[in-house]
């Protein structure tokens, strides 16, 4: 288990002050100015070493989407946070938005350095009142202290951060589509090219961060590359902020290790699954668009990026959600079917009609009302939705279906199965 | 020059295009809904998706630039696979009504699908419906058939001008929503019709008349103002049921106006078709073609040709137009002038009244100047020309003197006196070191200028405005006078103006007030109040009981654009053909023919029997007739009349872009649109 | 019953909108967090000072009314607004009620706290009171997951619900009374229940017992 003193999110619970006394008694803002005077090249080189990978779900390099930037420009770069987070199962970024908010805005300042920012805009959920509430705080502390803006922390850089509130759509955890809301449109994800390091904010070079991957970035630094990358596996480095929901006995969010058994998280620091390990039937490891995981895999599987990967699900937000025996797993996975149809954009063809249709035939699958034969339509219909839309709410539409027919299609039948068996018994009374 | 493979072909494309185009280029046909290339490109539809090497996932061609060494595939099983799936998901919601569909038998979606749709649904759920829209009485909608492209609202946002429609909620709730009650309210909605790629947005006037196979195709040029737009007139029988725009990058692309889309049923409403002559009682009685020409002669036979004089209106082609030229001089009249509008200034040099950048030389622009004109009203093809390559950002300025509106682009406001002009020809005013400065200055003059009654001032204004700019350049000629009549230019090129000794349109009037004038022959000039004419004999030749014909003692009934073959040359001097349609109405007959007939029995017998001999006199007196098609570059030289232009307001003729002609007057479409779209405008202006 | 209306409580489509002074300022300050040239990047937050205004939903005149004063075309706004789940259309109820019933929640009772609802106020989701105190609608995650089931009401959280506290809120509610906010059945925030198993010292110096610990 990690060690309390390896642990970056330190007021994970709120136990102490989130504003700028306690984040300077928790170490924040410490030495900043000297961090920063490593220079850009040197910051990124040191956050390729550490071996950061996105904690918003992709698990792309941070480092390397940083150098992705470019060196000189003419005009203003920015840095935008995605806080928008929205993927079912997930909660981390919130306990950092209102319990550790400076270490978002150090991180902030440090990565907009390094990406060569003008300004960091922070989009976070509308529905997050509070949240962003603390942040703004944060922010004005920040500016109070000369921390941020002109000439911040004393380094001759200059760098502005912004709020931005979001007001109900998941889509804009899309880096595109959130791009698009900052610019005061309707969340549709863009086309890719041109990528917003290229053409990102207002067409200006832009790299898009989630909340953990900036926080952790000033610790990453002040501890050094090789403390980070020491943590977690080859690959899977450091620290990782984990949500377990559902059926466990304690449910909660916590910093853990890269890589650590999800048996371990969840009876370590969830109380176990409600009862007992032995009573459980599946977790969907990584937020709800990720493929879940039926017992045999979770008993041992480890919660990082690869090795989730391997078992053809992944860590996405490493949002766990833990489903007992007592789950009706068709009508929980419907219900996923249903918040994707909900929060598809609706301008991409296979989305906007695809989405709707797998819910409609899910909710058919909950009841058995259907046919063998539409196990294997509606998995077809997924293939027809997976990689042919411009964002990847396509795929994360498709992925917890093609989840439940890997491992769950026994027990789809059986309902179909008999639904069929009623509804012939009854067809013979109605007959008699 | 990329270099890139496309299904085992290599070719080298322009930097910047995109996979698509480059296909296109090769003759390979991809499929595609949302994409538009006049439109920009939003990748939406999904049905143009290929396979392109070390790409984990197909990729939509619209939207994909073409890079070096890319290797293209479009006609693997995966991206056949691919397109199919698409297809599924736009039909499963799309309901299957193609029988009673207006699209139907020229749907993208019903085409698409006999290459890419399945030959059984596996959709089993409920199909969504989406309420009807209203778009005003144009465009009807059956927004359930709608696909969600978004060509419709990118079109009148970025071509249009007019942020009139919206895509409303989200997912499978997106819906296409009109801005106001009113519908969408655009010179250029019609094109609507022909963006939707499927049956959900179509013409309201044309619903249910007809299916596309019924249609007889005949190629033709517009007349509903001077741009002389390409267009396609489909008709059954005698009637002409639609007009669609027909591609001519050089001057409509491949847009129309809403007049000439929908003006059309104007072509069947208080129709002249057969001639009429004023008996004693005073009333206009119906008559035969010889009654109509005996009562002419009897009139015309012992007048002196200085008391005849002849009108040229707005609509007419050049054929008859050098007809009634020839007729009226052979019968020792010179008293011609085709300005109805009482214009005044100087036909001398053809650069001094056309179009003389072209209407896509306004691409070259940077900055330009409009004075005395509306372009969105006079010409709405010109002013979405402007629009967009102000959207380039090639144009950096639009000036206007004139009135203050609302032109789809932004425009400085010089002020509407005419003594701006007047301080910008003589470099006092700012804005000269603005047009100086220009690389390409362009000034355009509107009609409205012209016809002032110091309009051979204006016009000098305006030329030595251009000379001073350096709008006038071997390379360049950023001059431009641009009309409101499709007949003008080819009526000024042939030359229906004042002969030696002469008189003009005022002085014809007034020649008639004081019965110098005793005949006045009207070839389809409708715009002059009828009393103007004093006691005088007319004769009026045209198409619709409009204006002239009220006034008229003989009829003769003529052909509308739609029923002949004609030449008309639009405002910058390009000489193209009409098409007859449909043949002229009941004893109607093409207008140069009743010319013709009529000088035999006026005993001086035009000398040509064919249509081909016409056009050999035509060009025999103007060799521009001869250059079909293209433009003949006019020769600078000086022009106008140098004078004081007077302070008085420049202001543009059209007060209602839906009516301006006969044709148009006679339109219930064109009287519906009024009343939708301006009448509300013009009690809000009041109310302010 | 007729306590219901499917269509939110009568209130009268507003026929003119203006800001308050107040917002006014806001909406100054707001604007000047973007660039010069790209006021529309305020349209959300705008939008949502008109809601608040307007006692939680948008009246198409406050949609106009904010275009104007960005100075983009009003079906611009209207896009957002209808594109975005938190701008209500059509008026709500005192308190807004929204139930998160996504799968976290549903698998911890989300059901419960729904029917809690319907059954305290006397009306479906989507419905709002006669006397136009509540509305309830269902909606999807809130990013509460750990602290399932949950509902919002208004800005504030209420989580770890049970049909009992969900009663007991909107029994306090209806009484004029502010019930406290976060996890109904005493936990700290997102820490396990039987107290952290992190942070330990911290949790000490707090005075909080970390799990484990008599």
């Amino acid at each position: 288990m990690l060690r309390d003193e390896d642990r970056i999110f330190t007021n994970l619970y709120g136990f102490e002050s989130p504003f700028l006394d306690g984040a300077k008694a928790r170490g924040d803002w410490s030495g900043t100015k000297e961090i920063l005077d490593l220079g850009r090249d040197k910051i990124i080189d040191l956050v390729k070493e550490s071996g950061l990978r996105g904690r918003g779900g992709a698990g792309f390099s941070t480092g390397m989407k940083w150098s992705f930037m470019p060196k000189t420009s003419n005009g203003p770069v920015y840095l935008v946070v995605n806080a928008d987070e929205g993927e079912p199962g997930t909660c981390k970024d919130r306990e950092i938005m209102r319990h550790d908010p400076h270490k978002l805005i150090e991180g902030c300042l440090i990565a907009g350095f390094a990406i060569g920012a003008t300004a960091t805009y922070i989009y976070i959920r509308g529905e997050f009142y509070y949240e962003a509430a603390n942040v703004q705080r944060a922010i004005d502390e920040a500016y109070a202290s000369g921390l941020i803006g002109k000439n911040a922390c004393g380094s001759g850089f200059d760098h502005d951060v912004y709020l931005h509130l979001g007001a109900g759509a998941y889509i804009c955890g899309e880096e595109t589509a959130l791009i698009e809301s900052i610019e005061g449109k309707k969340g549709q994800p863009r086309n890719k090219p041109p990528f917003p390091a290229m053409a990102g904010l207002y067409s200006r070079p832009t790299t898009v961060n989630n909340v953990e991957s900036i926080a952790v970035v000033p610790t990453i630094l002040r501890r050094g590359a090789s403390w980070f990358a020491n943590l977690g596996r080859p690959k899977n480095s450091g620290t990782k902020l984990f949500c377990v929901s559902g059926h466990v006995n304690q449910p909660a969010t916590v910093e853990e290790e890269m890589g650590i058994p999800l048996k371990e998280l969840i009876e370590k620091h969830c109380g176990g699954v409600r009862g007992g390990w032995d009573n459980l039937l599946a977790i969907i490891p990584g937020g709800s668009s990720v493929p879940l995981l039926p017992k045999e895999i979770c008993d041992t599987v480890l919660m990082d990026f690869d090795s989730l990967r391997e078992v053809r699900s992944g860590l996405g937000t490493a949002a766990v959600i833990v489903m007992d025996k007592s789950t009706d797993i068709v009508k929980a996975i419907a219900r996923l079917s249903k918040f994707y149809m909900h929060e598809s954009c609706g301008q991409c063809t296979p989305c906007r009609e695809g989405t709707g249709w797998m819910w409609r035939v899910m909710e058919r699958l909950v009841k058995g009302q259907a046919h063998v034969e539409e196990i294997d339509m509606l998995l077809d219909v997924t293939k027809q939705v997976e990689g042919h839309t411009i964002c990847a709410l396509g795929d994360a539409a498709a992925w917890p279906i093609q989840g439940l027919m890997r491992h769950f299609r026994p027990e789809v039948e059986r309902r179909i199965l008999e639904y069929r068996t009623r509804a012939d018994r009854g067809a013979r009374v109605a007959a008699e | 020059m990329p270099k890139l493979t496309i299904d085992g072909v290599e070719i080298e494309v322009a930097p910047g295009t995109s996979v698509l185009q480059a296909c296109e280029q090769l003759g390979i046909e991809v499929p595609r809904f949302c994409y538009h290339e006049r439109l920009s490109v939003p990748a939406n539809c999904r049905m143009c998706l290929v396979e392109v090497e070390r790409m984990p996932k197909p990729a939509a061609s619209c939207a994909l630039p073409v890079g070096e060494g890319m290797v293209v595939k479009t006609n693997t099983p995966n991206v056949h696979k691919a397109r199919k799936g698409v297809m599924e998901f736009l039909l499963i919601n799309h309901p299957l009504d193609c029988p009673i569909c207006d699209q139907g038998g020229e749907c993208d979606l019903q085409d698409q699908a006999v290459s890419y749709g399945y030959d059984r649904g596996r959709f089993e759920e409920n199909k969504r419906t989406v309420s009807d829209k209203y778009m005003g009485p144009l465009i009807k909608t059956y927004m359930t058939r709608c696909i969600q492209c978004t060509r419709c609202i990118r079109f009148v946002d970025e071509i249009a001008g007019v942020p009139a429609l919206g895509g409303l909620a989200r997912g499978e709730h997106l819906e296409i929503t009109p801005a106001l009650e009113a519908g969408v309210n655009s010179e250029m909605s019609g094109n609507l019709v022909d963006v939707c790629p499927v049956g959900a947005l179509t013409s309201k006037p044309y619903s249910f008349n007809a299916r596309p196979w019924e249609l007889r195709k005949t190629e033709s040029i517009d007349v509903m103002d001077a741009v002389g737009s390409n267009i396609r007139i489909d008709a059954r029988g005698g009637e002409v049921l639609r007009v669609l725009p027909r591609l001519n990058e050089d001057v409509n692309e491949e847009w129309i106006s809403d007049k000439t889309r929908y003006a059309i049923d104007g072509l069947k409403r208080q129709r002249l078709d057969r001639p009429y002559v004023r008996g004693a009682d005073g009333k206009l009685k119906p008559a035969t073609w010889a009654e109509a020409f005996a009562a002419i002669k009897a009139k015309v036979d012992g007048v002196a040709g200085s008391k005849i004089a002849g009108v040229a209106g707005d609509l007419v082609d050049v054929e008859s137009t050098v007809a009634l030229k020839d007729l009226l001089n052979a019968l020792g009249s010179q008293n011609l002038d085709c300005r109805q509008d009482g214009a005044s200034f100087d036909a001398s040099n053809r650069a001094g009244y056309i179009f003389n950048t072209g209407i896509a030389g306004i691409e070259n622009a940077d900055v330009v100047l409009l004075i005395g004109t509306n372009p969105r009203w006079e010409a709405p093809l010109v002013n979405s020309r402007i629009r967009k390559t102000y959207l380039t950002g090639k144009l950096k300025k639009v000036a206007v003197i004139g009135q203050n509106i609302d032109l789809t682009y932004p425009t400085e406001w010089l002020g509407n006196s005419g003594s701006v002009l007047t301080d910008l020809a003589n470099g006092t005013h700012a804005f000269a070191e603005t047009l100086r400065n220009a690389k390409n200055p362009l000034i355009i003059l509107g009609a409205g200028a012209l016809r002032r009654g110091d309009g051979p001032a204006v016009q000098a204004a305006a030329r030595k405005l251009a000379e001073a700019v350096g709008a006038v350049r071997e390379d360049w000629n950023g001059f431009n006078v641009l009309h409101l009549a499709a007949g003008r230019v080819g009526a000024l090129d042939a030359g229906f103006l004042p002969g030696a000794g002469g008189r003009d349109l005022g002085g014809i009037l007034s020649g008639a007030q004081k019965g110098e004038i005793e005949v006045v022959y009207l070839l389809g000039a409708d715009e002059i109040e009828g009393d103007r004419f004093g006691k005088a004999f007319v004769i009026y030749q045209g198409h619709h009981g409009d204006r002239g014909a009220h006034r008229a003692d003989v009829i003769l009934p003529g052909a509308a654009y739609t029923e002949k073959n004609a030449t008309y040359v639009n405002t910058e001097g390009r000489v193209q053909q009409a098409r007859l349609a449909t043949f002229p109405l009941g004893e109607a007959r093409e207008d140069w023919k009743v010319l013709r007939a009529l000088s035999a029995e006026l005993g001086q017998t035009l000398p040509y029997d064919t249509l081909g001999q016409l056009r050999q006199r035509m060009v025999a007196l103007n060799p521009v007739f001869g250059a079909l098609d293209r433009l003949v570059p006019a020769a600078w030289g000086p022009f106008g009349t140098e004078g004081a232009v007077a302070d008085a307001h420049f202001t543009s003729p059209v007060e209602n872009f839906y009516m301006t002609d006969p044709i148009s007057r006679a339109s219930q479409t064109m009287a519906d649109c009024t009343e939708a779209f301006l009448k509300p405008a013009l009690a809000a202006a009041a109310a302010e | 019953m007729s306590a219901a209306h499917s269509h939110g409580p009568a209130v009268a489509e507003p026929t003119s909108f203006e800001f308050t002074v107040e917002n006014i300022e806001l909406a100054k300050r707001i604007i000047a967090k973007y660039p010069e040239g790209r006021q529309q990047s305020a349209v959300m937050p705008l939008l949502d000072l008109a809601q608040r205004q307007c006692g939680g939903w948008l009246p198409k005149v406050a949609i106009d009314y904010v275009a104007h004063y960005l100075d983009i075309a009003p079906i611009r706004a209207l896009e957002v607004a209808s594109f975005y789940t938190m701008y209500n259309l059509k008026p709500v109820g005192k308190h807004f009620v929204q139930v998160c019933t996504t799968t976290p929640c549903w698998l911890r009772g989300s059901d419960e706290v729904l029917h809690a609802c319907e059954k305290k106020l006397g009306i479906k989701p989507g419905q709002t009171t006669a006397d136009g105190q509540f509305t309830v609608i269902e909606v999807e995650c809130l990013g509460a997951c750990v602290n399932a089931p949950m509902m919002q009401i208004g800005d504030d959280f209420y989580e770890d619900l049970t049909a009992e506290t969900t009663e007991k809120i909107l029994d306090a509610l209806a009484r004029g009374e502010k019930p406290a906010t976060g996890p109904q059945n005493g936990r700290i925030r997102a820490c396990p229940s039987g107290g952290p198993t992190t942070l330990t010292e911290s949790a000490i110096k707090a005075g909080v017992k970390p799990a484990g610990q008599a």
